[in-house]
């Protein structure tokens, strides 16, 4: 850590002293500058592809203000009890021990695309000659009227890892018997498209075993749901009875809350609740915006490699961007990102640039050892990130494909983590 | 799922499968196929010779160095139980491989084209004849054989074997490297193997019948068979080449 601070800090005063001569601004004499804002599954893959394809050619900086990162994907089978949160949690310093990232531990406040600098919060300015945004997402205000950041307390999100995710799993276990747990889901687009619903499926297990007489409602604005027929399917074979879903044929979109009564308010029935999950509307995180590189809620990109329609020094990967067909999850990052790396070296150093592949495939966990799966391949076109072929587990599966599934995403944590931050 | 109907036959056995197939081609085919017209059940039995020292088959088989092979058709890889079969190849039954006409005649050409660390140390059967008739001597053993629905003469004789054109591709190892990006989301760069199998280290030859069955939907896993499915050869190759050595 001491020599990242050092190095941290030199990079500070070489950025200072730039900025009296704009003249040198990270270009020329040494190496090229990439500066990685966000250190999620697509900033930390991206930051890692560069720096261990170029051998130190180029000069990788990776911002991130959380000293320990929590995937988003599993934060699920914590709540159910499948994984500790310890497990979930990965840290950033064998990218700085193994392969000389220089992770700077700060938020990104402001970038100059004209000088080619961003601001940190603690005053530091980072030149850079390719600027690679990965924020992740942040929420569209007042989407759910009567819930605002303050009220996360009271009704958590837990839709960003990690203490969130405690607090909800806490307030499910201390449940009334036969309480009432809620959750609102979100308008399209936004993170990981079955998440809200694996969600419902692990506290419902939580619940069956603890407080089986509990009940949870379900206050949808989407009509339809990814993986839906085999959700279904498996809340009516585990969860029976226990699990209500209203969508917008009922008023789910017309959803509004009161965090300090515990009421949800669903098309102007009001009901009390134990526990309410409010998942607000999303956009990318802030620092696409303040750098200029949104339309609308997203950051449009060319499909090649990832850069931004409107800098072309500048990428957006994962959930912030506006690609196409790719459902925004981790897995997507992850593939972005080394599409986006591979682009960025090439440019930078003029290394080998091969088409780009895209994939994605994302598990999720209905029941103990009930494990389904829906994935994709996807080509660039002109447009877009285009799919090419896809596949979904069947309804009706034997439970030895379910738990062999199962399986299978906890070999893909093992997997795609590995390939991130080790 | 099609097939190619690829028949190269020896001669007098040849015949009959042809005239069904120009019956099936017709349309003319009436109900059930013969199921008995996949091959010389006597000559299979001479073949069977190969096999007899590991699998034991007919009255009172019992299980040896391999399986007894009584019931074997219609059964998923790895389900009869009490035998201790290799990680790989209850992985294939886990996955959904079941032994059908076709997935036999795979195996029994290339065993490690199904099921790559499989313990069956048998070289594989080229002539396909030969197999068939093979496959007519142990399908006696199983019950019901004439209602085996994937006995269907088109099967007979379908060439599983990977083109020696596209076994001599030398792949090129930096574009593998590349490619491999997409397979290390999933199977881990280090080797380790919990719950997605390791994929480094195999010889060439191996991981390219691998990603063929995958591509002809033999192997039965529906992300490989997405993920091979749209790989050219030369990206197959590049990625053997790459994964037999990666650094």
């Amino acid at each position: 850590m001491t020599l990242n601070r050092r190095k941290f800090i030199a990079v500070g005063t070489a950025a200072a002293a730039s900025l009296s001569a704009p003249a040198v601004l990270g270009q020329g004499a040494g190496r090229p500058r990439v500066v990685v804002i966000g250190g999620g599954s697509g900033g930390a893959t991206a930051a890692r592809y560069i720096a261990k394809d170029s051998d130190g050619a180029i000069d990788v900086t990776l911002v991130e203000p959380s000293r320990s990162y929590y995937t988003c994907y599993f934060s699920n089978l914590y709540i159910g009890g499948f994984t500790d949160l310890d497990d979930i949690s990965h840290s950033y310093g064998t990218l700085a021990a193994k392969y000389g990232i220089n992770v700077v531990h700060d938020w990104a406040v402001g970038v100059d695309r004209y000088a080619r600098t961003v601001q940190l919060a603690g005053g530091d300015v980072m030149p850079y000659d390719k600027l690679i945004l990965s924020p992740g997402i942040d929420f569209v205000e007042d989407s759910v009227p009567g819930w605002s950041f303050a009220a996360q307390n009271l009704m958590p999100h837990a839709y960003k890892a990690g203490s969130q995710s405690e607090l909800l799993k806490a307030q499910v276990m201390a449940m009334p018997e036969g309480g009432r747990f809620a959750l609102v889901a979100p308008p399209n687009p936004y993170r990981c498209p079955p998440e809200p619903y694996e969600r419902v499926s692990m506290v419902a297990y939580v619940l069956k075993q603890t407080n089986p007489t509990a009940k949870i409602l379900i206050a949808d604005p989407k009509l339809k749901f990814s993986k839906q027929a085999l959700f279904e399917e498996g809340w009516q074979r585990h969860y029976s009875g226990m699990i209500e879903r209203i969508g917008p044929d009922f008023g789910g979109e017309n959803t509004s809350v009161d965090p300090e009564a515990m009421t949800i308010d669903i098309d102007g029935m009001v009901e009390k609740i134990d526990v309410c999950n409010v998942i607000p509307a999303q956009k990318a995180g802030r620092i696409a915006e303040i750098a200029g590189v949104t339309e609308g809620n997203w950051a449009p990109v060319n499909a090649a490699d990832m850069s931004s329609t409107v800098d072309p020094d500048i990428h957006v990967l994962g959930d912030a961007a506006a690609q196409g067909d790719m459902p925004k999850s981790g897995f997507a990052a992850n593939s972005q990102a080394k599409v986006c790396a591979m682009a960025v070296r090439g440019a930078l150093t003029g290394s080998k640039v091969f088409p780009a592949k895209f994939t994605n495939t994302c598990w999720s966990l209905i029941a103990e050892e009930d494990g389904v799966k829906v994935g994709a391949t996807y080509e660039a076109t002109d447009e877009k990130i285009a799919k090419v072929d896809g596949f979904i587990s069947q309804t009706g599966e034997d439970p030895a494909t379910r738990k062999s599934t199962y399986e299978e995403s906890v070999g893909w944590y093992s997997g795609i983590t590995a390939d991130m931050f080790s | 799922m099609s097939r190619t109907i690829g028949i190269t036959r020896s001669q007098g056995r040849a015949i009959p499968v042809a005239a069904v197939l120009a019956l099936l081609g017709a349309g003319l085919m009436p109900g059930p196929v013969r199921a008995d017209l996949i091959g010389d059940a006597e000559a299979g039995k001479r073949h069977y010779q190969d096999c007899i020292g590991c699998h034991q088959i007919g009255k009172g088989a019992e299980d040896a160095i391999g399986p007894h092979l009584n019931g074997i058709f219609g059964r998923r890889a790895a389900a009869h139980e009490g035998y201790p079969y290799s990680d790989s190849m209850q992985r294939a039954g886990v996955d959904g491989l079941t032994w059908t006409l076709e997935t036999l005649d795979a195996y029994v050409e290339n065993p490690r084209a199904l099921v790559s660390k499989t313990r069956m140390s048998y070289p594989g059967l080229e002539d396909a004849g030969a197999r068939a008739d093979l496959l007519a001597y142990l399908r006696r053993f199983s019950d019901n054989p004439a209602n085996i629905p994937e006995a269907a003469p088109t099967a007979v004789g379908t060439d599983h074997s990977v083109d020696p054109e596209i076994l001599a591709i030398q792949g090129d190892p930096a574009y593998g490297k590349y490619l491999s990006s997409e397979c290390v989301s999933c199977h881990r760069a280090d080797g380790a193997a919990d719950g997605i199998p390791s994929i480094t280290r195999w010889p060439e030859r191996d991981f390219v019948v691998a990603m063929y069955a995958y591509k002809k939907n033999l192997r039965p896993h529906p992300v490989m068979q997405m993920m091979a499915g749209r790989l050219s050869n030369e990206e197959i190759a590049a990625l053997a080449a790459y994964f037999k050595d990666p650094d």
